[in-house]
C-alpha cells in the first residue's frame, strides 16, 4: 500500500465540468515522467495510455513489478527516446492507478464511489490531463502520442487544444467507436456485473472482489487484441502440459491456459469498476458526431502535424477507420502522413516488438523534432 | 537522381504547394523541398517506400492514386506531379482528371514508347521491347498502358486538357516539343515531360 501512496499526483484544484453535467474539483491526477524537460521546454511528449494501461509507460512498473506497458517504444534510444524527450503520462480519470476513480472514497458516504462515480468521457480525460502542461509550465508539447484509447485521446486533445501540440501520433484507433467495439465492451461489462461479488459496484473488502467477472472480461477482450493468424501460429491446437485430451473442462489447450493466465494476472492490478467506466468512455467516443457529422471540423483550427499508423491484422480498429481520420485531415489540407504496418499481431501490435512500427514512430518524431528546431 | 528532376524543378515555382503522386522513395520530394522550398506531400503505394520517406522526414500517405486522390478537395495543391507512372494505371483518363481536380496544374512524365530503340526492338526482334527504363517482360510489366509522346498529345485533345508546356528528354538534354518537331521528338525522346492544366 505504501508504494501506491508514493505515486506522483497532481491535485487539480480547478473545477472540471464533465460531459455528464457534473463538476469535479480538487481531484488527484496520478502521473509519471521520463527523461528531462529541456530549457526551452519544447521537448515534451504527452503519452496517453489505452484501456488497461497506466502512467508507468516504461521501466519497471513499481506496482506490478513488471515492465511498463510501452517498454518496447519508450526509453533511452528507443522510438520515443527519453534521452531526447521529456515523456509525461497520466493515469486517466476513472482509472485505478492513483487518479480520481470509482475506487476512491466518497467523502459523503465514507465508502468507495463505485457506480456513484460520475460517468466520464475521453473528452473529460483529456481536459483533466491538460492541467499537466500548466504544472510543468509547458506552452506547447512537441507531441501527443497514443494507441487505441490513447489514440482517441490524441484526437480529442488536438481538437480541444489546437495550438498545444506540434505533432500528433494517433495509432490503431478510431474517431468513432464502432458497434462491434461497443458490443465487445458490453460483453466485458456484463461479465463483471454478473459476478455476484460485484454487488452493484459496492464491493469493498479484499475477499469479495468481482475477480471472476473481471477475469472473463479480460479474457474476452484479449482475444480481440490478437489476430486469428497470430493465435493459430502461437498456439494452434497445442495441448497444455499433457499428452492427450482429458475429456473434461480443465485447460486442455494452451490457448485456454494462456487466456486464464491473462485473466488472473489482470485482476491483481485492475479495478472492476474502473473497467466499467473506462470502457464506457470509449463507447461514448464519437468525434464525428461531436462535430455534426464532419470530422474535418474537429481539426479545422489546428496546424499540428499528424502521423497516423494502423496494422494489417487489427480487426478491432481496422485500417479503414484510421484512414477515415487521414481523409478528414486531407480534406482541410492538414499536414498528415499515414502508413499501414504489416503485422500478424493484431491490435496489440502497437504494444509489441514490431520493428516497422517502432522505426516509423522513431523516424517521424526525430525528423519532426529536427525540422522544428531548424524553423526556430 | 533522375535527370528529369532538374527539369521538373524548373517548371515549379518557389514556395508553392506540391503533391507527388507515386513519390517512390521521396528523392524528388527532397530535391524540390531543398531547391524550391515547396510545401510538399506524397502518396505512395509501397509500404517500404513510405517507410523510406518517413525516415527522410517527408509527409507521405500510403495509398493508391486511383482510389485515394478523391479525398483531396479541388485545387488543394499548386502542382500535382505524376512521374512515369501514368502507364501503370488501370484508367489513365480518370487519373489525369483527378490530377487536374486536386492540383491547379499537373506535371506528368511518360516513358516514350515511340522512341526509336523501342520501335527497332519490335521491328527486328519481333518481341515486346525491353529497355533500361522499361526493363520488364510483357507478362510481368506493371506498365499496362504504354503510350508515346504523340499519343499523349492526342490524349489531351480527346479528354480535353491543355498542355501548357511539353518537353522531350533526349540524351540528358531537354528540348521543347512543338507541332513542327513532334515527329522527331517522338522518335528520339526517351521521356516526355508535360505541364498540363484544365482548359
Amino acid at each position: 500500500m505504501n508504494i501506491r501512496e508514493n505515486i506522483k499526483k497532481l491535485l487539480i484544484e480547478k473545477p472540471l465540468k464533465l460531459d455528464c453535467g457534473k463538476t469535479i474539483s480538487k481531484f488527484p491526477l496520478a502521473y509519471e515522467t521520463y527523461g528531462k524537460l529541456n530549457e526551452n521546454k519544447d521537448n515534451a511528449i504527452l503519452v496517453f495510455h489505452a484501456l488497461t494501461g497506466d502512467q508507468f509507460v516504461t521501466g519497471v512498473n513499481p506496482i506490478t513489478k513488471k515492465d511498463g506497458w510501452w517498454s518496447y517504444a519508450v526509453g533511452p534510444k528507443k522510438s520515443i527516446d527519453t534521452d531526447k524527450y521529456f515523456v509525461i503520462c497520466a493515469n486517466v480519470i476513472g482509472g485505478c492507478m492513483g487518479s480520481f476513480g470509482p475506487s476512491h472514497e466518497n467523502p459523503e458516504t465514507k465508502k468507495i464511489y463505485g457506480t456513484d462515480f460520475p460517468v466520464i468521457t475521453i473528452n473529460d480525460m483529456v481536459n483533466a490531463q491538460v492541467n499537466l502542461l500548466d504544472f510543468f509550465n509547458i506552452k506547447k508539447l512537441f507531441s501527443v502520442v497514443g494507441g487505441s484509447m490513447g489514440g482517441m485521446q490524441v484526437l480529442q486533445f488536438v481538437s480541444n487544444f489546437p495550438d498545444k501540440a506540434k505533432t500528433a501520433v494517433p495509432i490503431a484507433c478510431t474517431s468513432s467507436h464502432s458497434a462491434q467495439n461497443i458490443a465487445f465492451n458490453e460483453l466485458g461489462r456484463q461479465a463483471i456485473t454478473a459476478d455476484h461479488n460485484w454487488m452493484d459496484g459496492k464491493y469493498n473488502s479484499k475477499s469479495t472482489l468481482p475477480d471472476k467477472g473481471l477475469a472473463v472480461a479480460r479474457m474476452a477482450a484479449h482475444i480481440t487484441y490478437l489476430s486469428k493468424k497470430g493465435l493459430q501460429e502461437k498456439f494452434g491446437r497445442n495441448l497444455q502440459e499433457r499428452d492427450d485430451l482429458k475429456f473434461g473442462f480443465d485447460a486442455d489447450f494452451q490457448i485456454e491456459s494462456y487466456l486464464r493466465y491473462q485473466g488472473s494476472v489482470f485482476v491483481d492490478r485492475f479495478d472492476a469498476n474502473s473497467y466499467l467506466y473506462i470502457t464506457r468512455a470509449m463507447d461514448y467516443f464519437d468525434l464525428v458526431k461531436q462535430f455534426n457529422g464532419n470530422l474535418s471540423n474537429a481539426f479545422k483550427k489546428t496546424k499540428t502535424k499528424f502521423f497516423i499508423m494502423s496494422f494489417t491484422s487489427d480487426w478491432l480498429y481496422p485500417t479503414q477507420e484510421n484512414k477515415d481520420i487521414v481523409i478528414a485531415l486531407n480534406a482541410i489540407g492538414a499536414n498528415v502522413g499515414f502508413v499501414e504496418i504489416e503485422s500478424d499481431k493484431g491490435h496489440d501490435s502497437f504494444l509489441l516488438e514490431v520493428p516497422d512500427f517502432l522505426n516509423a514512430l522513431k523516424n517521424f518524431l526525430d525528423k519532426s523534432y529536427i525540422e522544428g528546431n531548424n524553423e526556430n | 537522381m533522375k535527370t528529369e528532376y532538374n527539369f521538373i524543378a524548373n517548371i515549379i515555382e518557389k514556395n508553392s504547394t506540391v503533391l507527388d503522386v507515386g513519390c517512390d522513395d521521396g528523392t524528388l520530394m527532397e530535391f524540390l523541398r531543398k531547391n524550391k522550398n515547396v510545401n510538399i506531400r506524397g502518396i505512395e503505394i509501397s509500404k517500404e517506400k513510405v517507410q523510406i520517406c518517413i525516415a527522410k522526414g517527408l509527409t507521405v500517405i500510403e495509398g493508391n492514386a486511383e482510389l485515394d486522390l478523391k479525398q483531396f478537395p479541388k485545387n488543394s495543391f499548386d502542382y500535382v506531379v505524376l512521374g512515369q507512372t501514368l502507364q501503370a494505371f488501370i484508367n489513365p483518363e480518370i487519373v489525369i482528371k483527378e490530377l487536374l481536380r486536386v492540383g491547379k496544374k499537373a506535371i506528368v512524365t511518360i516513358p516514350n514508347f515511340g522512341n526509336w530503340k523501342v520501335r527497332l526492338d519490335l521491328l527486328f526482334k519481333g518481341t515486346m521491347p525491353i529497355t533500361s527504363s522499361l526493363p520488364h517482360e510483357w507478362y510481368n510489366t506493371p506498365n499496362i498502358h504504354m503510350c508515346t509522346i504523340k499519343d499523349f498529345v492526342r490524349f489531351s485533345e480527346t479528354i480535353n486538357f491543355k498542355i501548357v508546356k511539353s518537353l522531350a528528354l533526349i540524351n540528358k538534354n531537354i528540348s521543347n516539343i512543338s507541332k513542327s518537331n513532334i515527329f522527331l521528338k517522338n522518335l528520339f525522346g526517351e521521356l516526355g515531360i508535360f505541364l498540363i492544366e484544365n482548359k
